[in-house]
C-alpha cells in the first residue's frame, strides 16, 4: 500500500463560477477535514457558486465521510454556493441508505455533466429572483 | 426483546485467516481495505463488499475513536451452512454503559452521526456486541455469501 498517496492534497479545478473536486484516494479522516477547509477556503477565495464534488472512486462512504459531506454541503451554502455530489456508485448508494444516513443539503447527480446541469440550473434561478 | 446477544458465537472449527493491531488512524483506512480484499476473495458481489467494508469502517472507527484502538481478528466459517467471513473487534476501552442506547439510530456520546453501531448492525448478517465498564467492548459482525 502506497501510504504517500494519503498526504497529497485533494486538488480543486475552477471552472467558470464553479469549483471541481476530484477525490482520487480512500480518505482518511484527516483528509476528510482537511478537503472540507480547503474547499470552503477556495469558495471564499472565488466566490463560487457551486461545487461539484466527484466521488466515483469512492469505494465506500462512511457515517464520517457521510457527515463531511453534508457538513461541507451547510458551510458552502452559508456561503451561498451549493454542492453537488457526482458519481456516487450504485453500492455506495445502496450501502449509505442501508446505514441510515440522510444527508441533508446534499444534492447528488449521476456523472459530472448532471451536475454542472444542476448547479447551472440553480445559479440561473438565483438570478431570476434578484429581479 | 433484546437487541443484543448475551454471548457472542464462536466455534472451534473457524479458520484464522488473519488478526491486525488497529493503533493509529490510517489504520482504519489500511484494515477496512484489508477486509474488502478478503470479502473479495470470498467471491461477494459489490454491493456485499460494499456492505462489510462500510460496517467494519464504522467499528474500526469506534475503537479508535472512544477505545484508542484495539484488535481485529479476520476468520472464516461455516454458519447456518453458508460460508462466512467473521470480523471480531476487541478492545480494552472504555466500554458501553446502555448498549440498547448505544445500538440505536442517532445516538452519539461524541460528535458522531450516532449511526455506527446500528448500521453496521443493518449492513451485515449477524451483528454480535458484548461490553463491560472499564473493561471493554467485542464487536463480531458475520456476512455470509
Ligand atoms: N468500542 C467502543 N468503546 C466504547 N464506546 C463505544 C464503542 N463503540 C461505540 N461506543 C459508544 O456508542 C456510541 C454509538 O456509537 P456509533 O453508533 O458508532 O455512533 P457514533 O460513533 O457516531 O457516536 C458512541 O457514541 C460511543 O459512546
Ligand atoms: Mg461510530
Amino acid at each position: 500500500m502506497n501510504t504517500d498517496l494519503y498526504e497529497k492534497k485533494i486538488p480543486i479545478i475552477k471552472i467558470g463560477n464553479f469549483l471541481i473536486v476530484s477525490i482520487q484516494v480512500d480518505m482518511h479522516d484527516k483528509l476528510a477535514i482537511q478537503l472540507q477547509s480547503q474547499i470552503l477556503e477556495e469558495i471564499g477565495k472565488t466566490s463560487a457558486k457551486g461545487v461539484l464534488i466527484d466521488i466515483s472512486v469512492l469505494e465506500m462512504v462512511d457515517s464520517f465521510i457521510g457527515r463531511m459531506l453534508s457538513g461541507m454541503a451547510t458551510m458552502a451554502s452559508i456561503m451561498d454556493a451549493a454542492v453537488v455530489i457526482v458519481g456516487m456508485q450504485p453500492a455506495v448508494a445502496i450501502t449509505l441508505v442501508e446505514l441510515g444516513l440522510e444527508m441533508p443539503g446534499v444534492d447528488t447527480a449521476l456523472n459530472m455533466e448532471k451536475g454542472m446541469e444542476m448547479l447551472e440550473k440553480r445559479v440561473r434561478n438565483e438570478d431570476n429572483d434578484l429581479f | 426483546m433484546s437487541l443484543v446477544m448475551l454471548e457472542l458465537t464462536s466455534e472451534k472449527n473457524w479458520e484464522k485467516l488473519g488478526k491486525h493491531i488497529l493503533k493509529f488512524e490510517n489504520d482504519v483506512v489500511k484494515l477496512r481495505q484489508t477486509i474488502r480484499h478478503y470479502a473479495k476473495q470470498f467471491r461477494m458481489g459489490i454491493v456485499d463488499q460494499t456492505r462489510v467494508t462500510t460496517a467494519v469502517s464504522e467499528l474500526f472507527r469506534n475503537m479508535y475513536n472512544y477505545a484508542g484502538g484495539g484488535e481485529v481478528v479476520i476468520e472464516k466459517g461455516i454458519i447456518e451452512g453458508k460460508e462466512a467471513l467473521i470480523i471480531t473487534c476487541i478492545d480494552s476501552g472504555p466500554g458501553i454503559e446502555d448498549l440498547e442506547l448505544a445500538m440505536s439510530d442517532g445516538y452519539s456520546t461524541g460528535m458522531g452521526m450516532g449511526y455506527g453501531l446500528p448500521g453496521a448492525k443493518r449492513l451485515v448478517d449477524r451483528f454480535e456486541i458484548e461490553s463491560k465498564v472499564n473493561e471493554g467492548t467485542i464487536v463480531r459482525i458475520m456476512k455470509w455469501r
